[in-house]
């Protein structure tokens, strides 16, 4: 793909706002349609068209997998924090109206924080899946 | 911070949930382990203590994120998923305990911890199938919990062991996706997820024959998890090529989870009288059931691998479950849950020792393990203590779960299921025998003369499951204390 | 009849695709085939929950001081998840695929049978 100029200047000039989409979606998810699902498949769709337009290993250079896999990791443990603090702030699992003194606060906070973290473990699974297959000798 | 005692449903499922990516920072096998260990010990402690808590005070619901329900997840424990938590997380964490040296020996090196974080991902379904009370999250975890176990399937060394966990993953999926049917029906027909909710909805419209269908996909889909027979096709191939401790749990735990949730739904949601009345659900299941025994049995008397022959030996004790549930009685439910219990001791202590068997010489081939009595004496203890478990002898385990089935059929006026019950223990009979010959009295086959005892790590767990299945063969309080409790429950169709 | 039929047209769509999907997860011997099927099975469950959480005459569940009617959402959550196990299956499925490609050198069903040793 080093040579097809179009494709590379079109995709250098896509991924920045596919970036700002992702972060879009992920950051109105609680006023309108959007959430941490969409968000990281959108995210991840930007690093994806990275590396088949300019090759696995600068891909791989932008996102080291082995930093991938940790936010895989790290996004599940940010959800079940947030679900933990729920607990300690004297609420049930999960219940995000526990984590400030108002509810609707905490509501807001609780429901950012929670989808971030599904948003991090999405994008950085989608990127394992895409680099495990096509890191695969033929 | 309030009294944690409240929050132990949640706990349940969490604490093994954060283990998993806990196992996946910790990049080295020996940490997983200590981490997955933990957690699953864990998780142990929460089910003992939710089991006393409901026999003692009765049934606890939790509302997850404090969302009451029908609207918020609910999670429910009474005493039959009390005994199921009990049971998953007590064989998750002698499997655990059994595990550092057979999974050091069996999973390449570099996904050793992948392996640990795959099988709390495991238990963390199958406790979240067992512990919900909302009807999708039941799907959920069934798919947490099996597209793990597809993954540690595969983890098996041989290359047979992909097309098996390949073969689980189209079977699985299809039965999942059939349960999920059932439940957007039973959506639509309701308007809730909520299990307790669902029940008291569905009572009106019961003639419905969406409905009807909602049963029947749900009863399919389940039955294809569960591998009752003649949906059991995944089962022998899954569990005769996944890693020993993976068939070690797999074998204990997940089909009996499944059969759990075929309950509830049948019980507590349709009602008894729906299923057994307006619906002939006894013969769509006792048939299967009866052909399961027999055929199960019989094609494990012709396995040449014995973790094969176990796996045929599981569909066969599937076949007695469903027979016990398709009594619909308050004696056939106890017998079934008791039978889920005890059957789920005897398999992880077989499969264990084939565990410790594989770990020494390298195959689980029958022939190969000619003569391996005198050299592996305590494994072989565990083997026939296993064995006469699963055959029924009294002082095992296994008699208290066949008294209660024949006390059950006896019940029901049924008296030739007895015989047929009989006819088949006998035929395990043969298989058994096969293994104590091949074992005690041929000579070991050139080349394997040397093999020693498997290392205490392994052996001890395995021993502990051997005596477990003597200990509740000659106190049988807990297990029938919970199963009756939870049978009277189930039959009045309350969560 | 004809009627009817086209009242429920989204039940009609989603058996459709269930039973196309089904066929090949029977029929195909490929393995990639296979999880395609499986796939197509999947999403017309899919359809069958989301058609079910629409109101007619209502709108997107988006709170709003001019609307009164709106779409029920939670079929659409519970089928984001849904969506979300199916693409963990199929990537998982693929994975395999991969690897089953690598040790034996096909994907074909019946050669793999052979491979093994069963007929």
């Amino acid at each position: 793909m080093r040579h097809h100029r179009v494709l590379r200047i079109v995709s250098k000039l896509l991924i920045p706002f596919i970036v700002l989409f992702a972060l879009y979606v992920q950051f109105h998810g609680d006023f309108g349609p959007g959430g941490g699902f969409q968000a990281g498949v959108i995210f991840a769709s930007a690093f994806i068209l990275y590396g088949l337009i300019f090759g696995l290993e600068n891909a791989r250079k932008v996102a080291p997998p082995a930093v991938v896999t940790r936010l895989v990791a790290a996004g599940v443990l940010i959800f079940a924090g947030t679900g933990y603090a729920g607990l300690f702030g004297g609420g049930n699992f999960l219940d995000y109206g526990a984590l400030r003194a108002d509810p609707v606060a905490g509501q807001h906070l609780g429901i950012m924080v929670i989808e971030f973290g599904v948003g991090t473990t999405v994008a950085a699974t989608m990127i394992t899946i895409f680099f495990l297959f096509a890191g695969r000798e033929r | 911070m309030a009294d944690l005692s409240v929050h132990l449903p949640a706990l349940q499922v969490v604490v093994p949930l954060v283990a998993a990516p806990l196992c996946l920072l910790a990049g080295r096998a020996g940490l997983a382990w200590i981490i997955a260990f933990a957690a699953s010990a864990a998780a142990t402690a929460t089910a003992a203590a939710l089991a006393y808590i409901t026999i003692h005070n009765g049934t606890i619901s939790y509302h997850m994120g404090g969302w009451p329900p029908p609207w918020g997840i609910e999670y429910v424990v009474d005493t039959a998923n009390a005994v199921i938590l009990l049971l998953v997380s007590a064989i998750a964490t002698v499997v655990l305990a059994f595990s550092p040296a057979s999974v050091a020996k069996e999973i390449r090196p570099g996904s050793q911890h992948l392996f640990y974080c795959m099988f709390v991902l495991c238990l963390t379904g199958l406790l979240g199938i067992a512990v919900t009370g909302d009807a999708f999250n039941v799907f959920v975890f069934l798919e947490i919990s099996s597209l793990s176990s597809y993954a540690l399937i595969a983890m098996g060394g041989q290359r047979k062991a992909l097309t098996a966990a390949f073969q689980y993953l189209i079977m699985g999926t299809i039965g999942a996706t059939f349960f999920l049917i059932g439940v957007g029906l039973l959506y639509i027909m309701t308007g809730t997820l909520n299990m307790a909710d669902m029940q008291a909805r569905i009572a009106g419209i019961q003639d419905s024959r969406t409905v009807v269908a909602a049963f029947a996909f749900i009863t399919v889909g389940l039955a294809l998890k569960a591998a009752l027979f003649p949906l059991h096709l995944w089962l022998p191939n899954a569990y005769a090529f996944a890693p020993s401790a993976v068939s070690a749990f797999i074998a204990a735990t997940a089909t009996k989870v499944s059969l759990y949730v075929l309950l509830r739904f049948t019980f507590t949601i349709f009602g008894a009288k729906f299923a057994f009345l307006n619906l002939p659900l006894n013969w769509v299941l006792l048939v299967p059931a009866v052909i399961a025994m027999f055929a199960g049995s019989l094609s494990a008397i012709f396995q040449r691998d014995v973790k094969r022959m176990l796996a045929y030996s599981s569909v066969a004790q599937i076949g007695y479950i469903t027979l016990a549930i398709s009594l619909a009685s308050s004696a056939g439910l106890s017998a079934a849950l008791i039978h889920i219990f005890n059957h789920g001791l005897m398999k992880a202590a077989l499969f264990c020792a084939m565990g410790c068997i594989f770990y020494r010489i390298g195959t689980t081939r029958i022939d190969d393990m000619a003569g391996l009595g005198r050299q592996m004496p305590w494994t072989m203890t565990a083997i026939v203590i296993g064995g006469l478990s699963l055959l029924g002898v009294p002082l095992t385990a296994g008699f208290i779960s066949k008294w209660y089935l024949v006390q059950a059929a006896l019940q029901a006026d049924l008296w030739w299921l007895v015989i047929l019950i009989a006819l088949s223990s006998m035929l395990a009979l043969v298989y058994i025998w096969r293994l104590v010959e091949a074992m005690y009295f041929k000579a070991p086959p050139p080349g394997l003369e040397g093999a020693r005892e498997a290392p205490l790590s392994m052996l001890l767990p395995t021993l502990f499951l051997a005596g477990a299945n003597i200990y509740f063969g000659l106190d049988t309080r807990l297990p029938v204390a919970m199963a009756e409790n939870a049978a009277t429950l189930l039959l009045r169709g309350q969560m | 009849m004809l009627q009817a039929i086209l009242d429920h047209f989204n039940y009609w769509i989603a058996i459709f695709l269930m039973m196309i999907g089904f066929y090949t997860v029977v029929a195909r011997g490929n393995l990639v085939k296979k999880l395609v099927g499986l796939n197509i099975f999947q999403t017309s469950v899919f359809l069958l929950y989301i058609s079910m959480g629409k109101v007619i005459g209502g709108t997107a569940p988006i709170l709003d001081d001019r609307f009164q009617i709106y779409s029920n959402p939670i079929p659409h959550v519970l089928i984001l998840t849904a969506i979300v196990v199916g693409v963990a299956t199929t990537a998982l499925g693929l994975g395999l695929i991969v690897r089953i490609r690598e040790s034996y050198g096909t994907i074909e069903e019946d050669e793999l049978d052979l491979a093994d040793g069963e007929t």
